[in-house]
């Protein structure tokens, strides 16, 4: 059975318990941890490949505890003709793939870094980031 | 060393003006000195491209036969004021659909408004016209349902009352879930900090004292030149100050710009939605100051570490009026990427562009030391920090 990709939000209240673990205990999952971001009272993010029987009664005890599961199957672009590179969604998007180069002020993408959660599609002022399936 | 208007502007006509803008202008001060620096520059170029929500345009349609005097006017189905002459309405940045879900779903998405009907009329784009009316004598026209141009109508000035503030708050939120806001979006327990000047480049902080930028100058307007028309509204500029009497920067001081939108760009004209909140416009704004002494030199050199944002609670003390502010944080330190608040580290970011507000110094630099662009002496000075004009509360 090939892998199942997955991205995890926690929010802050939850992003300092042992809940990772539980999965390989409880659930007998195989887990590959490709991309993890997380810090106490913190969002955190994880993207994760996972393989098992019980994938589908894991993800049901993820979601109870309020963890935000969303299969990683797209991808964010950014139109660089639309973004004015003003920098707003440098300090929600939780992975840093959007960020501030310093000293030119200049707002950069980095796609490996993102989890697609979408955040920035919501609060960019001038709609430059978009979806791609 | 006193230089006067006419002086810089006979050395801009023949193309010996040195014209550097803020951000060269502060390293050629810290390198020459202050008298140094004043003695070489003649010009230094200041710039800002950010969301300017009292903004609009005065549009004149020509007359349609038979005539029409317009009671209700909609561009692409947002709604312009038409209460003035018969072909005449403004539309205002922030104005959306009729039929915009607004916050309904909150937060709402405000994805089309004002804002983005002057950038899409800018862009050469057709726009969706309805009007109505009741009809008169003169006027018996009662329905219309058009396309215009931005060439095929009379005029079109953008007219904006408040714009280019001379400071702006870095807002917070010490509340516990996430609000939305026209700072944008701020996440709970002070999850992240945003400001929006350009700090040391951008107009009217180089400028405390409104020594050089009055009523009538010629500045950069979205792309094309446009003037200052009067005080912006809500214009209270005042010096800042630490508890300890420290010099924190001016505050408070904002223009009226005028110009005609036939000959500027959507490039720096652009309608931006901000969730839960609204539309707007982001506008980009530069402004010439013309270094006629030591004084006025010594200003435009200001730096990031020189000026300073209040740091406001938009959970609570912004929306509530709550007089007070949680300290004062520098631009260099606002756009290092962290700052700390009540003994808490926050991420910082800006709604305002500093590489566009770069840009458009740069752009009127070229401007004016290619000689058509000419400076301008105020046909009257601006209210000024030492005139201490102060908001008014609103009863009821």
């Amino acid at each position: 059975m090939s892998p199942k990709k997955i991205v995890l939000r926690f929010s802050p209240e939850i992003s300092d318990k042992p809940i990772i673990s539980r999965l390989v205990k409880d659930y007998d999952l195989l887990i590959n941890i490709v991309k993890a971001n997380v810090n106490p009272q913190r969002e955190g993010t994880l993207v994760l490949e996972i393989t098992g029987e019980q994938v589908e009664g894991g993800m049901e005890y993820l979601r109870k505890l309020g963890v935000q599961v969303q299969p990683l199957t797209q991808e964010i672009i950014r139109d660089e003709e639309k973004c004015t590179m003003c920098g707003g969604c440098t300090a929600i998007c939780p992975t840093g793939a959007l960020y501030i180069e310093r000293p030119s002020m200049e707002v950069k993408f980095d796609g490996d870094n993102c989890v697609v959660c979408q955040l920035c599609l919501k609060i960019c002022p001038v709609r430059a980031m978009e979806v791609k399936l | 060393m006193e230089k006067s208007y006419a002086e810089i502007n006979a050395k801009i006509k023949s193309g010996k003006a040195v014209v550097l803008s803020a951000e060269e202008f502060i390293s050629l001060a810290e390198e020459k000195g202050i008298s140094g620096a004043a003695r070489t520059v003649d010009v230094v170029t200041t710039g800002t491209f950010a969301p300017m929500c009292s903004s609009g345009a005065f549009l004149n349609f020509g007359h349609s036969s038979p005539r029409m005097k317009m009671h209700r006017v909609w561009l692409n189905e947002v709604p312009a004021y038409a209460g003035v002459a018969a072909v005449d309405a403004y539309i205002g940045a922030t104005e959306v659909p009729e039929d915009d879900p607004l916050n309904s779903q909150f937060p709402g998405e405000f994805r089309y408004g004002g804002g983005h009907v002057i950038e899409d009329l800018v862009a050469g784009k057709p726009i969706k016209m309805k009007a109505t009316s009741y009809g008169t004598d003169c006027y018996p026209r009662k329905t219309l349902e058009t396309t215009i141009t931005l060439d095929e109508i009379n005029e079109a000035f953008l007219f904006n009352p408040r714009n280019g503030y001379q400071n702006y708050n870095c807002a917070v939120n010490l509340g516990s879930k996430t609000i939305y806001t026209y700072m944008g979006m701020l996440k709970p327990n002070l999850g992240n900090a945003h400001y929006s000047t350009s700090g040391q480049l951008s107009p009217l902080l180089k400028d405390p004292h409104f020594k050089t930028i009055g009523i009538g100058t010629r500045i950069f307007l979205g792309g094309g030149i446009g003037y200052v028309a009067w005080n912006g509204t809500q214009h209270f500029p005042s010096i800042q100050k630490s508890p300890e009497g420290k010099d924190l920067g001016p505050a408070g001081g904002t223009l009226s710009v005028i110009g005609d939108l036939k000959q500027m760009s959507s490039k720096w004209l652009k309608g931006v939605s901000f969730a839960g909140y609204g539309a707007s416009f982001a506008v980009g704004i530069g402004i010439p100051i013309p270094i006629l002494n030591e004084e006025v030199a010594l200003y435009a050199a200001a730096t990031d570490r020189d000026l300073y944002a209040p740091i406001v609670d938009y959970s609570d003390a912004y929306p509530n009026r709550v007089p007070g502010n949680l300290g004062h944080v520098s631009y260099a330190d606002l756009k290092t990427g962290k700052i700390t608040v009540n003994g808490r580290e926050v991420a910082t970011a800006p709604m305002s562009s500093y590489p566009k507000a770069r840009e458009i110094a740069a752009i009127l630099k070229q401007w004016i030391s290619d000689g058509g662009f000419q400076i301008t002496e105020p046909v009257q000075p601006l209210a000024s920090p030492a005139d201490g004009i102060c908001g008014k509360a609103l009863k009821g």
